[in-house]
């Protein structure tokens, strides 16, 4: 419990930092007047709004008013939406939070029989199969996947619809563009540590007591080769909302992610800032989470 | 003495060479391993001598053989053999020039992003204490951010160009390197000749010259080659979200973001760049797997 705390306090320094790089992408660099006013705007114009909002005075009184603003829960307007920014951003999260558990479903159906099948039959026809598809949904990029699901099944069969938000068929295709790239990264975690576990002793026991082979697969092997896969993937949640941009981008699907593009390119620096934090904080978050479980369900871990 | 010293110098190279030789053959007998060094020298040379093997200008448009087919479908000729886009231009010649530039933004950022990330990790872990705090803490806030979404913000304040697209690659994917480094570091400076270099008065700087370094590079070089890979994925998803390269630049993820409009109608134009990309990538990763096989055996994936 004490690793515990300490890891938290240093989370800390990074919020402290990451509010930091926030505020020079967003306020230092450029000229965030100029994006607020028409081109047509006089000096005099601009020189009153920068005086009102305070970009005249020295950087790290602004730094400080600003970090004052964020702990009240003031991120700014959605001059594009004409409303509060959190407001905006909390209101897409859930779109974003399904299609993420979606794209985990997927991947956990694909990945555990495959990881499981290739670790036992190591070396086979079957396993080579199995890793080479792991390797080709790595290297393809998303997006093209997502454009070729859409027009195999959207465009040419009719299946599904080709975008937007709508029932169960309208989440099937982004799910599965999301979920091959964690799928393949999921196999092949599931698979070097199901190699690992088959080699301990303690299955060598399971299988001398003469335990059918399917029970010492499932049950041993599997339960424990599950603890570091489980540590990894929680990890990746920052790659995971990555994902989600570009996703929600070819699939018009209006979570966080298409938002969040949309704001980076008509510069609506407030919306950006606040979906950043608020990501920021969450994947902190679940880093945290994902150590404490690590380390509950592996009591061998030290703590150093 | 200075015969023997000779000697000894030769034997080395000897030895040097053999190490090299016993590398290729290496290489040889990896199946996967030969296939993607053969894709990679393959794109390398399509990036050289792109202007000699494409039929066509790029960027040239022509509004009169707009969204041909590919040859093998009715209506397509071998003048385009993968067809043409919305604006008439020719996708096999845009795909050979689409290799420049996902070669010299893949390998550029890297090289980059290597250099931050071996400096700012050999410093946190060789001089540890406060450098250590602050350099890591940086890294985890990097780390909190997804980095496509990093990289968007900053490309949008500061505006797409190919140098800019570099930098911004670079500067925000160090992290992986200065984690690794770190690591690497610690463990190093606490082994026995590092011990007596100190102990005998070796200067910081020479004994990470000369003993850290050559430790910590192997697998510096592994995860490198696997960072191509990555890169250039990165760079297309830029490029496809309209923040990476721009017109008339070519690139193979702006040609997939053209193409995705025309779907129903001209499936040509959104498929070939995306298998250029996998096809480059894949290469990239399996030579980079083989080097991890034969560099550093001791990492795991």
């Amino acid at each position: 419990m004490k690793y515990f705390l300490l890891n938290v306090l240093k989370t800390i320094p990074v919020l402290l930092l990451i509010t930091l790089i926030v505020f020079v992408l967003v306020r230092v660099t450029g000229d965030p007047v100029s994006m607020m006013l028409p081109e047509t705007a006089t000096d005099e114009e601009r020189e009153s709004l920068k005086e009102a909002l305070g970009f005249n005075e020295p950087l790290p009184v602004q730094y400080m008013k600003y970090l004052g603003d964020l702990v009240k829960g003031d991120f700014g307007e959605s001059f594009r939406y004409d409303m509060d920014a959190l407001d905006l951003v909390l209101e897409r999260l859930p779109a974003t939070f399904q299609l993420a558990i979606a794209s985990m479903i997927v991947a956990i159906i694909i990945s555990v029989p495959l990881g499981i099948l290739s670790a036992v039959k190591r070396n086979s026809f079957m396993d080579l199969f199995i890793t080479g598809g792991a390797v080709l949904g790595k290297a393809m990029p998303s997006f093209w996947l997502g454009i070729m699901l859409i027009l195999m099944f959207a465009v040419n069969l009719q299946l599904f619809p080709v975008s937007g938000k709508g029932g169960l068929m309208h989440l099937i295709l982004p799910a599965i563009t999301l979920g091959t790239g964690i799928a393949a990264e999921m196999t092949r975690l599931i698979r070097s540590s199901m190699l690992e576990i088959l080699g301990q002793d303690f299955i060598r026991t399971a299988r001398s007591k003469g335990l059918r082979e399917s029970i010492v697969v499932n049950k041993h092997a599997f339960r424990n080769a599950l603890i570091p896969v489980v540590t990894i993937m929680a990890l990746q949640t920052s790659t995971l909302i990555g994902g989600t941009l570009i996703t929600e981008t070819v699939f018009a699907w209006p979570g966080l992610g298409q938002l969040l593009v949309q704001a980076v390119n008509l510069r609506d620096m407030s919306v950006v800032q606040a979906a950043t934090l608020l990501i920021a904080v969450f994947v902190i978050l679940s880093n945290l989470i994902a150590d404490l479980i690590y380390r509950l369900l592996d009591p061998r871990i030290k703590y150093d | 003495m200075t015969t023997t010293l000779e000697t000894s110098q030769s034997s080395l190279n000897r030895k040097k060479k053999g190490r090299f030789k016993s590398l290729f053959f290496r290489l040889l007998k990896s199946k996967t391993g030969f296939v993607g060094l053969i894709i990679v020298l393959a794109m390398t040379i399509m990036a050289i001598l792109a202007p000699y093997l494409a039929m066509y200008d790029p960027a040239k448009t022509n509004i009169m053989s707009r969204l041909l087919p590919p040859f093998w479908l009715e209506g397509g000729t071998m003048e385009h053999p993968l067809g043409t886009d919305n604006l008439g231009r020719d996708v096999l010649s845009r795909i050979i020039y689409g290799s420049r530039i996902s070669l010299l933004v893949g390998i550029s950022a890297v090289i980059l992003a290597g250099i931050i990330g071996m400096f700012f990790g050999l410093i946190a872990g060789y001089y540890g204490k406060l450098w250590d705090f602050i350099i890591m803490r940086t890294v985890d806030s990097f780390l909190a951010i997804p980095n496509i979404l990093f990289m968007l913000i900053i490309l949008a304040v500061l505006g797409p160009s190919v140098p800019t697209l570099i930098l911004v690659l670079g500067g925000t994917s160090w992290v992986v390197y200065a984690r690794m480094v770190r690591s690497e570091t610690l463990s190093v400076k606490e082994r026995d000749y590092v011990r007596s270099a100190r102990a005998i008065g070796a200067k910081n700087f020479r004994i990470i010259a000369k003993y850290v370094l050559p430790n910590v590079i192997s697998s510096f070089i592994v995860i490198a080659t696997l960072n191509v890979a990555s890169t250039i994925i990165l760079e297309a998803s830029l490029s496809f979200l309209g923040l990476g390269i721009q017109s008339p630049d070519v690139s193979w993820g702006l040609m997939l973001s053209d193409g995705r409009e025309y779907l129903a109608t001209s499936w040509w134009v959104a498929t070939f760049p995306g298998i250029a990309i996998t096809v480059t990538v894949l290469g990239v990763i399996f030579l980079g797997d083989w080097l991890r096989d034969v560099l550093d055996p001791k990492i795991k994936d």
